[in-house]
C-alpha cells in the first residue's frame, strides 16, 4: 500500500501544478468552442450534400465533437509532458533514476495527473456551454444511464491507453537524441487513427475495419460513440475488450522497454 | 550602388535587404549543423500534413461533393491555404513565436540594435524547417490542378499568384496582430490561435460551406474570403465577375491595421523584466 502512496503524491503534485494555469484554460476553452462549432458546421454541410451517405445520426456526430473538445487535453498525444522530455534531453533524468521509485510508474502517474487536471478544468465550462447551444449543435444527454456509466469507464480505459502510448514516446527519446521529428510522425498518425480528426464511421469500410482493431481506436472513438449510443451491442463489447487488451499489452511492453532503456542510459555530463 | 549613394532612403532599404539575406544565410548554416534532426523535422511536417488530405479524401469519396465542390476543387483550395500558412510561418516565424521572445527578454536586446525590430524579427527567426509543409502543399497543389477542371487563362494564373501572396500576407498580418497583443499580455493567448491555426484548418473547405453567417464574419470582420472564397469562385469559373480575382489586394488594408496595432503595442512595451 505504501508503495502506491508515493505515486499518488506524484499524481497530486502534478495535478496542483496544472491547476495554476487557469487563464490559459479559459482562453483555451474559447478556442475549442469556436473550433468545435466550425467542425459541426462542416459536418452539416456534408450531410446536406448527401443525406444517404451520412454514416451516423447527426446528433451523435455533434456529441462526438463536443465530448472530444471537452476531453481533448486528456487524449492528445502531441502535448505529451514536455518536462519529461526535457529531463531526458538535459540529463535531469539522472536525479530521477536515483530515486527509489520505478521510473515507468512515476512518469505514468505524472502524465495521467497532468492530463486529468487539464481536462478536468476545461471540460466543465465546455460541457456547460455545449449543453445550451441552439438545437442541431447542442450536446445531447447520454443515450441512457447504462451508456453513461460505460462511457465513464471506457473514458478512463482510453486515458490509460493514451498514457501508456505516451510512455513509448518518452522511452523513444532515450534512444534518439532528437526525438522531435519522430514524435511528430507518431502523433499525427495517432491523431488520425484514434478518431480525433473524424469519427471512425466516416472512414471507408475496409480502412475502418482495420483501424478499429488498433489500440488507438480506444482513445477517442470507443468512449465517445458509446455516449451517444452509436456504438452498442456486440461491437461495443468488442471495443471495450480491445481497450483492455491493448492497455495491458502497452503497459507490459512499455515496462520491459523502459527497463532496457534504463540499463543502457548514458547521461552526457552537464 | 550608384543610386544608393545618392539617395539615403535607397541606401537604408538596400542595407536592410542585405541584412535580411545575411540573417537567412546564418539561419541556414546553423540549421545545417544538425542535419539529421533537420531532415527528420522536415519529414515529420511533411507526413503530419497528410492527415488533413486523407481526411478530406475520405470525406469527399464518401459524399462525392460538398455544396457542389468536388475533391479536386477542395484540394486546390486546401493546398493554397496550406501554402499561404506555411509561407507565413516560414517568413513571419518571429511573430509566430513572439511570446517566448518577449518572455526571455530577447526583444529588449532587439530594441538596442540600430535596425528596425521587424526586420530583425523576420530575419533571425526565419523558419526553414517549414519547408516540409511547403513542399507538401506544392505537391497537393499540382495534384489539385491536375484533377480539378480549371480552365486556365492568364487572368486565372495571376489570381492564383495573388491568392498566394495575399494569403501569406494575411496570415503574417495575423501573426503580427497576435504579437502586438503580447506586448500587453506577456502570456500567449491561445484564443488568438483560432485566427491562424483555426483558419488554416477550417479554410481547407471553401468558406461558403459554413453558411451565410460565417461568410459574413469572414468577410467584414476577418478578411478571409478575400483570399479564399471570392478569388476561388473566379478561378473555378463559377462567376463571370473577373474582379473577384483582384480581391486579394484588399489584404493591404488589413495589414495597415495590423501594423498600426504593432506600433501601438511597441510604444506601450515595458519589458517582461527578465
Amino acid at each position: 500500500m505504501t508503495n502506491y502512496k508515493k505515486y499518488f503524491s506524484f499524481f497530486r503534485l502534478q495535478f496542483n501544478m496544472e491547476l495554476q494555469y487557469r487563464v490559459a484554460a479559459v482562453s483555451g476553452v474559447v478556442t475549442q468552442i469556436l473550433w468545435g462549432f466550425m467542425e459541426c458546421l462542416a459536418f452539416r454541410a456534408f450531410q446536406e450534400s448527401d443525406f444517404s451517405a451520412y454514416p451516423m445520426a447527426f446528433s451523435a456526430t455533434v456529441s462526438y465533437i463536443w465530448l472530444r473538445e471537452a476531453f481533448l487535453a486528456a487524449f492528445t498525444t502531441w502535448n505529451a509532458d514536455g518536462e519529461i522530455f526535457d529531463s531526458i534531453m538535459n540529463g535531469g533524468i539522472a536525479y530521477e533514476l536515483c530515486r527509489p521509485v520505478s521510473v515507468y510508474n512515476m512518469w505514468f502517474s505524472k502524465t495521467a495527473a497532468g492530463r486529468i487536471a487539464r481536462a478536468g478544468l476545461r471540460c466543465i465550462p465546455l460541457l456547460a456551454i455545449a449543453f445550451i447551444l441552439p438545437r442541431p449543435f447542442r450536446l445531447m444527454l447520454p443515450a441512457g444511464p447504462q451508456h453513461f456509466i460505460l462511457f465513464a469507464i471506457t473514458l478512463l480505459l482510453g486515458l490509460g491507453v493514451t498514457v501508456a502510448f505516451c510512455m513509448f514516446t518518452y522511452i523513444l527519446a532515450f534512444f534518439t537524441i532528437s526525438p522531435q521529428g519522430l514524435r511528430m510522425i507518431f502523433t499525427s498518425m495517432v491523431d488520425f487513427l484514434s478518431g480525433a480528426i473524424m469519427p471512425l464511421p466516416f472512414m471507408p469500410e475496409r480502412v475502418r475495419k482495420i483501424v478499429e482493431l488498433l489500440p488507438f481506436a480506444g482513445m477517442f472513438d470507443v468512449p465517445l460513440r458509446i455516449y451517444s449510443g452509436d456504438l452498442a451491442g456486440a461491437d461495443m463489447l468488442r471495443g471495450i475488450g480491445l481497450q483492455c487488451f491493448w492497455l495491458i499489452v502497452l503497459v507490459v511492453c512499455g515496462k520491459a522497454l523502459c527497463r532496457a532503456a534504463e540499463r543502457r542510459i548514458v547521461v552526457q555530463g552537464g | 550602388m550608384i543610386i544608393a549613394e545618392r539617395n539615403p532612403m535607397f541606401a537604408k532599404i538596400n542595407s536592410g535587404i542585405k541584412l535580411y539575406f545575411h540573417y537567412i544565410s546564418i539561419v541556414l548554416r546553423s540549421t545545417m549543423q544538425y542535419k539529421a534532426s533537420f531532415f527528420l523535422m522536415v519529414a515529420g511536417r511533411f507526413i503530419l500534413s497528410f492527415n488533413g488530405i486523407l481526411g478530406v479524401y475520405f470525406m469527399l469519396s464518401r459524399f462525392g461533393q460538398v455544396k457542389g465542390y468536388t475533391f479536386g476543387e477542395v484540394l486546390l483550395c486546401f493546398s493554397i491555404i496550406q501554402m499561404d500558412f506555411a509561407l507565413a510561418e516560414c517568413i513571419g516565424g518571429g511573430f509566430a513565436t513572439f511570446t517566448s521572445i518577449i518572455r526571455q527578454g530577447e526583444f529588449d536586446r532587439i530594441l538596442l540594435r540600430p535596425h528596425g525590430a521587424i526586420l530583425q524579427l523576420l530575419g533571425s527567426k526565419f523558419r526553414i524547417d517549414r519547408i516540409g509543409l511547403i513542399l507538401q502543399a506544392i505537391a497537393m497543389f499540382v495534384y489539385g490542378i491536375a484533377v480539378s477542371p480549371v480552365d486556365w487563362t492568364f487572368g486565372r494564373g495571376m489570381t492564383v499568384i495573388l491568392m498566394l501572396v495575399g494569403g501569406t500576407l494575411l496570415f503574417t498580418g495575423f501573426f503580427l496582430l497576435r504579437a502586438a497583443f503580447t506586448f500587453f499580455t506577456i502570456e500567449g493567448i491561445e484564443a488568438v490561435n483560432i485566427l491562424t491555426y483555426g483558419a488554416k484548418e477550417h479554410g481547407k473547405y471553401p468558406l461558403d460551406i459554413y453558411g451565410k453567417r460565417m461568410m459574413r464574419i469572414c468577410t467584414y470582420i476577418l478578411p478571409y474570403t478575400l483570399i479564399q472564397y471570392y478569388p476561388l469562385q473566379y478561378l473555378l469559373g463559377r462567376t463571370q465577375r473577373w474582379y473577384y480575382g483582384l480581391y486579394p489586394f484588399g489584404v493591404a488594408g488589413f495589414l495597415v491595421i495590423c501594423y498600426a496595432a504593432w506600433r501601438f503595442g511597441m510604444r506601450h512595451y515595458q519589458s517582461a523584466g527578465s
